[in-house]
């Protein structure tokens, strides 16, 4: 290998103490203090914390389709200036990623961007129609190696549908990823169903319609004996639900958004569609219970739910909007303002959320190991002591539809490694 | 100083004052020969029109008439992004022909305040309704016709009087900018649906609520029925118009349980024999025409306020001005 070999000074591995990190041939060769340099490229990372390359469950990259949101080019660039190594690729594209070429398609296209690896989901029915099951097999089976299966942007609401496809995929050790959303009691909605939509006139998305479709599919999947996986959680209820769902026994892993982790309904009194996601920003008593959750396990993972999209979709009537956020460039600052800077959770915990689960719950090889020698050097060195106002100007993703535009968030990702490679240096793309 | 009216939650009790008392001085206009102030002239005032509302536009554009404004009505039926131009290129294009002001009524909930809080235009923006947000120029002419029956003159509130609100709350923007107003002006309103047609957090509201008509009739100083469209029963609101109008329309009965003096109100436009019967329509119980005729008043005070002048129109800090326009 023919790769500039590394050697980092002074991290603080999971913000513990002090070491020097040799990078060598893809690897961590060596950790220890006052490592001797040995040709290597040096790097200050004084106070910096090292951790292990993020891996994001939950990633809209909008090719093939919709390049004028994103590439899976600017979106994996954007993914290495958050600190991801390996990012997931959600299958709502145009056309769906339903089929095998589709899938194959992305993740040809993630290896010849080389900023991150993506790991293509592939559809649960055919062009997210929740009515037949797409060709789970054939997509397991391809380059793409798929094992994580979802129809998220629609729920898979059909009770037969997802049962069968909860049993399907277990022949192969895959993972339906559902997108909890009853879509009767959430026709029109725009936003979290409660006293602010009241006020504002807007149609409201009830917590509701999330809890009951993670309860019937805690069932379900307890009743098959098969693995489920929930996106997005964003509310108290659907916490409470998973909850009793582990206590039982039952094989389902969640996620969390940053923004369900740091935002509330309030913002949207302001009618800034910047706002408009699904599901929607819920109440402040909803992100407290998220936080708690996510520090106690009972959430396994944070996810972004990284959706860009275009400015003439979100500078419109709200009703009008897209729904999504751009999250990749955002992410470790908001769980560090969220999770850490409030004293819930310390950065093993946060490699644990937003590395080693997320990367086991999907299978991918070769993330989400931990920052020790022998493995992958797939590293991220993240300055917890920055602080600075979010300006979507510097973003690497296509779009802007970012919600802390101006806000004061704390943390900066300095420099990421994928096996060994630097992607991201002084804050800078290489 | 305000440059924008979006909600009536955003007025004062200073503010709304300062407009009735206008509005007061507006009907004189409207009773002389020649009706017509030469306030906005020279001033161009756009009516843009995202939605239908025949009797809603007409009454802004007799408004702007009235004060000398150059009229412009522009119609955009549709929606922004699915056909046509957007929200934006229409609010640059009306910026660029020099719109003093703009008068917008949108089915898009919030359309108006993302307007006035854009940097596509600079001028005033009205609401002139927005999706089941708010209809702030409605609520002040319902204002200003329950004042005048209820507690004339002026400088005077409606501090202590009932209202009863009944109807589609849910969907309404009219109840909406009317519990913010009627609340600021010291009246209690008491709102009357099915629980289905409730807004969700309405507890949180100031205002009471009831389901059940008779009870909240017979202390009213003035009754509203809000339009309930016949579409609603199959999104089961309810079960059937019959239904509805049998437990929530205002017929002779129900009539009988108001006081004398109690007001029979509705922003039109009615459905007879749904949420009221005909003749109580037309009796001398109901002010729904003058309603109307009030309407031009209540906008030719708010354009006036909000374009008059170099001097601070509505403000909570014009003590000064507030008096002079008092006068």
């Amino acid at each position: 290998m023919s790769t500039t070999n590394y050697l980092i000074r002074g991290a603080r591995i999971l913000g513990g103490d002090p070491q020097d990190i040799r990078i060598a041939d893809g690897l961590v060769a060596e950790i220890g203090s006052g490592l001797e340099a040995n040709g290597e490229q040096e790097i200050a990372a004084d106070g910096l914390i090292a951790l292990p390359g993020l891996v994001d469950l939950h990633t809209h990259l909008r090719e093939p389709g919709r390049e004028d949101a994103e590439t899976v080019l600017t979106g994996t660039r954007a993914a290495a200036k958050g600190g991801f190594t390996a990012v997931h690729a959600m299958a709502n594209t145009f056309p769906v990623a339903d089929t095998a070429g589709v899938v194959e398609q992305v993740w040809r296209l993630g290896r010849e961007s080389g900023y991150c690896d993506v790991q293509p989901i592939g559809a649960v029915t055919v062009g997210l129609e929740g009515k037949q099951l797409a060709e789970l097999g054939a997509m397991a089976d391809s380059a793409a190696q798929v094992r994580v299966f979802s129809d998220d942007g629609k729920c898979v609401d059909d009770a037969v549908i997802m049962r069968r496809a909860l049993e399907y995929v277990k022949a192969f050790g895959g993972v339906v990823a559902q997108h909890a959303q009853e879509p009767r009691l959430t026709e029109g909605a725009q936003m979290n169903e409660g006293v602010v939509s009241g006020e504002l006139g807007l149609a409201g998305w009830p917590a509701v319609a999330e809890e009951s479709i993670i309860a019937r599919d805690v069932l379900l999947a307890a009743h098959v004996g098969s693995r489920l996986h929930v996106c997005h959680l964003s509310t108290a209820g659907s916490v409470e639900i998973i909850r009793w769902a582990k206590a039982k026994g039952c094989d389902v892993t969640a996620e969390v958004t940053p923004h369900h982790l740091l935002l509330t309904d309030e913002l949207v009194r302001s009618y800034d569609a910047v706002y408009k996601v699904n599901p929607p920003l819920r109440t402040e008593a909803d992100v407290l219970a998220l936080r708690e959750a996510l520090a106690d396990g009972t959430i396994d993972i944070v996810a972004t739910d990284h959706a860009p999209h275009p400015a003439e979709d979100k500078q419109c009537e709200w009703s009008a909007a897209a729904m999504g956020m751009v999250g990749l460039e955002t992410a470790l600052s908001v769980v560090q303002s969220a999770m850490v800077d409030t004293g819930l959770m310390g950065w093993a915990e946060v490699a644990q959320r937003m590395s080693a689960k997320p990367a086991s719950i999907s299978g991918i090889p070769g993330h989400g190991r931990p920052v020790s020698v022998g493995e992958p050097a797939n590293l991220v060195l993240f300055d917890d002591q920055y602080r600075g106002a979010v300006n979507p100007d510097s973003f690497a993703t296509r779009s802007r539809n970012t919600p802390y535009r101006g806000m004061d968030l704390p943390g900066r990702v300095v420099a990421t490694f994928l096996r060994g490679e630097a992607k991201v240096l002084d804050g800078e793309l290489v | 100083m305000k440059r924008h009216l979006i909600s009536t939650a955003d007025l004062t009790r200073e503010d709304a004052l300062l407009i009735l008392d206008t509005a007061e001085q507006m009907a004189q206009v409207s009773t002389r020969s020649v009706k017509k102030l030469p306030t906005l002239r020279g001033r161009t005032v756009v009516n843009l029109f995202f939605e239908d509302s025949t009797r809603t536009r007409t009454s802004f554009e007799v408004a702007e008439k009235r004060l000398s404004a150059d009229v412009i009505n522009f119609s955009a039926k549709g929606s922004s992004v699915s056909k046509g131009e957007s929200l934006k290129d229409t609010a640059l294009t009306l910026q660029a022909m020099g719109a003093d002001a703009v008068v917008i009524r949108h089915s898009a909930s919030g359309a108006p305040k993302l307007l006035a809080d854009s940097d596509w235009l600079h001028g005033s923006v009205v609401n002139a309704g927005d999706g089941t947000h708010e209809h702030p120029t409605q609520a002040l002419l319902d204002a200003f016709t329950m004042r005048r029956h209820l507690n004339p003159g002026v400088g005077h509130d409606l501090a202590g009087r009932r209202v009863t609100v009944v109807g589609d709350v849910l969907h309404s923007r009219v109840a909406r900018s009317n519990v913010h107003l009627l609340h600021t002006l010291g009246a209690e309103v008491t709102l009357v649906a099915p629980p289905t047609l409730m807004p969700f957090g309405v507890e949180t509201w100031p205002c009471r609520t009831s389901y059940d008509l008779d009870a909240a009739l017979t202390k009213a100083d003035a009754v509203m029925m809000l339009r309930v469209q016949r579409e609603r029963m199959n999104a089961a609101y309810f079960p059937t118009q019959r239904e509805y109008t049998r437990r929530y329309g205002l017929d002779a009965r129900r009539l009988a349980l108001l006081p004398q003096h109690a007001l029979v109100m509705h922003p039109g436009p009615m459905v007879r024999g749904m949420e009221i019967e005909s003749s109580i329509a037309d009796s001398d119980r109901a002010v729904i025409v003058e309603q109307v005729a009030n309407g031009v008043s209540v906008r030719m005070a708010v354009l006036y306020l909000l374009l008059g002048g170099s001097e601070p129109a509505i403000t909570t800090s014009s003590a000064n001005t507030s008096e002079e326009n008092g006068k």
